[in-house]
């Protein structure tokens, strides 16, 4: 019973958010869709690090790739979902396609380093160069739309990102179970043995890292969307950092890992810069923030979820 | 262009190669020997040159004097730091050390913007390095930056000797290619450890500090250089010293040239040249296949 309990707490869980969505104030609500919009980045690159064992450093060239697209193919008119979801994603996807077939030819340290540098470029694009306004960024004149589903809607736009969570976390509970899910975690535990037995190893690899790249162009097209305006920083290397940190912080592994993960490190970053709590501290949140994290990784290697194990463990 | 400007630009470049050099050649040997990738240590360089802009103006004149006392500031931080916090990363996988020495960017930046602040500051270049010579009849070159050349290739020139003629050096190579046999034959690992971490340090702290008064010193600007680093190691492969030397010198003309040629998208060249290196030989170009 409690294990079926388990089970389905996620979906329960998406269930109480879409009951509660039109109770919450207008501050819990966009904090809400927020992290939502976090945990569908986070549960992406869990894709890759978690079940593939690939470390990506550069996963949030892909996520502001997604926005640029969403805002740069939208016009003075706004745009259509229709076709601005694929528009995001796709740009997203084939970027990620040329970064992977790249970086994919190294392992290890070698491809850390590569996609943190091969992010940097996609920065450097952004920043310096007038396609996207420069360093400013560019706004939206109005959000996407596509009938009913109008992202200039509040709580349309809260379902709209309750509604892509679940079906994200959904792919890849699908994924985990299927041929395709099996091959990655055998790459991730011992990929010499899987070439060995004849898969073709960098085909799986890459596809992961493709599908990763999209799920992070999803993520952009509704920080876009919410937001209404891009620029060059959602593409940094620090947000690459956070969102690895995110899913470490959760536990790896898990798909909950990573939504846990992005829920905990937006209240970390509150509750360390909320004057009330720390004092004047909270004007140093970024070292209490660097001091947390060296804390966190050295002391719950496992994250979140994993606490509960180590508590056994000690017992 | 003509060969006035070459000319400049090749100066640069090879200035701006020998500097990034400094930092990368640490990075390189604190990966190949420790197994440890370290975000931080564009950090070091961060703080080289805030110790510049802080040094300068108590030793005056004495500038080669205040590098000097930064270098053993900057070994001590090292051998500190290593006993404090890295000894501990060893054991970790990748994305732990990834994680913590990101975690500690954070804190060192934090404590720059509490210890300086957040202000764009000049650095002043010594009197005896000031102004420029004359470069045929119409361009010029400044004095300071031939002297930061020249000071990297005897830093250089010196790191080569010390690594390929020295009992330390051949503790180091050994350990660069094989660390569990350097242990196996009783060397004593930790103490070549928090040596070899000291001295990239060091290095990474110096190229700051000699860098200081050409580029001004500012907030974060120790990321751009990690990251053009690892360009550098990717392309050099990691461990070699000599592959970090020819990629810093690579980049240096990629990057210096194309800001010339092709201003506007001068941040993609030395990206491109990691992706043809990719492409080519993805070990690197002096490193050992896998």
């Amino acid at each position: 019973m409690m294990r079926r309990l388990n089970q389905f707490l996620p979906l329960l869980c998406a269930i109480a958010l879409a009951v509660l969505g039109p109770l919450l104030g207008p501050y819990v609500s966009d904090l809400i869709v927020k992290v939502m919009i976090l945990s569908i980045f986070a549960l992406s690159l869990e894709l890759l690090v978690g079940m593939t064992g690939l470390v990506s450093l550069g996963h949030a060239a892909f996520y502001g790739i997604g926005a640029y697209a969403t805002v740069l193919g939208s016009g003075r008119d706004g745009g259509s979902v229709a076709w601005l979801l694929p528009l995001a994603m796709g740009c997203a996807a084939a970027y990620a396609l040329v970064v992977g077939a790249l970086s994919l030819r190294t392992r290890g340290v070698y491809f850390i380093m590569v996609t943190l540098a091969f992010a940097q470029m996609a920065f450097f694009v952004f920043h310096d160069t007038a396609v996207g306004g420069g360093s400013d960024g560019i706004y939206m004149y109005i959000r996407p739309a596509l009938g009913a589903l109008d992202m200039e809607n509040r709580s349309v736009q809260f379902y709209a990102v309750l509604g892509a969570l679940v079906a994200t976390y959904g792919l890849l509970a699908l994924i985990r179970r299927s041929r395709f899910g099996a091959a990655l975690a055998g790459i991730r535990v011992n990929e010499q043995r899987m070439r060995a037995a004849g898969f073709p190893v960098y085909g799986y690899k890459l596809g992961a890292f493709v599908l990763a790249g999209a799920l992070a162009g999803l993520a952009g097209f509704l920080l876009a969307s919410r937001d209404g305006v891009v620029n060059p920083e959602l593409l940094a290397w620090h947000n690459s950092g956070e969102v690895l940190l995110m899913i470490i912080l959760g536990g790896l592994g898990h798909l909950r890992g990573a939504v846990i993960g992005a829920v905990a490190f937006t209240l970390l970053k509150e509750l360390l810069s909320t004057q009330g709590l720390v004092g004047p501290l909270a004007d140093h949140w970024q070292l209490t923030l660097g001091l947390a994290i060296i804390a966190f990784v050295a002391l719950l290697p496992k994250g979140i979820i994993g606490i509960a194990g180590q508590l056994r463990a000690r017992a | 262009m003509d060969f006035g400007t070459f000319l400049v630009q090749c100066l640069n470049s090879v200035q701006y190669g020998l500097l990034l050099f400094l930092v990368a050649s640490g990075l390189t040997l604190i990966f190949g020997i420790m197994g440890v990738i370290n975000l931080a240590h564009g950090s070091f360089y961060m703080i080289g040159a805030y110790m510049a802009f802080a040094l300068s103006p108590l030793f005056g004149d004495q500038f080669i004097l205040m590098l000097l006392g930064g270098v053993v500031l900057a070994a001590l931080l090292g051998y500190v730091l290593e006993w404090a916090f890295f000894s501990y990363l060893y054991q970790r996988d990748h994305l732990q050390q990834v994680l913590m020495t990101y975690g500690l960017i954070l804190v060192f930046e934090e404590l720059r913007s509490i210890l300086v602040g957040n202000d764009v500051h000049g650095v002043k270049v010594p009197p005896w390095l000031d102004g420029s010579f004359a470069l045929g009849s119409l361009m010029s070159y400044p004095w300071y930056r031939l002297f930061a050349s020249a000071a990297c290739i005897v830093l250089a020139i010196g790191l080569y000797f010390v690594v390929n003629r020295t009992r330390l050096g051949m503790m180091i190579r050994a350990g660069a290619s094989n660390r569990d046999m350097v242990r196996g034959l009783g060397i004593d690992i930790r103490r070549l450890y928090r040596i070899v971490f000291a001295a990239g340090v060091a290095l990474a702290a110096l190229a700051g500090m000699i860098a200081a008064p050409m580029s001004s010193v500012y907030p974060n600007m120790g990321a751009s250089v990690l990251i053009i680093c690892f360009v550098v190691v990717v392309i050099g492969g990691i461990g070699s010293i000599t592959g970090a030397l020819i990629a810093s010198l690579l980049v240096g003309f990629v990057d210096t040239f194309g800001k010339v040629l092709f201003a506007e998208v001068s941040g993609i060249g030395v990206y491109v040249l990691m992706a043809i290196v990719l492409i080519w030989r993805p070990e690197g170009l002096m490193g050992r296949k896998t």
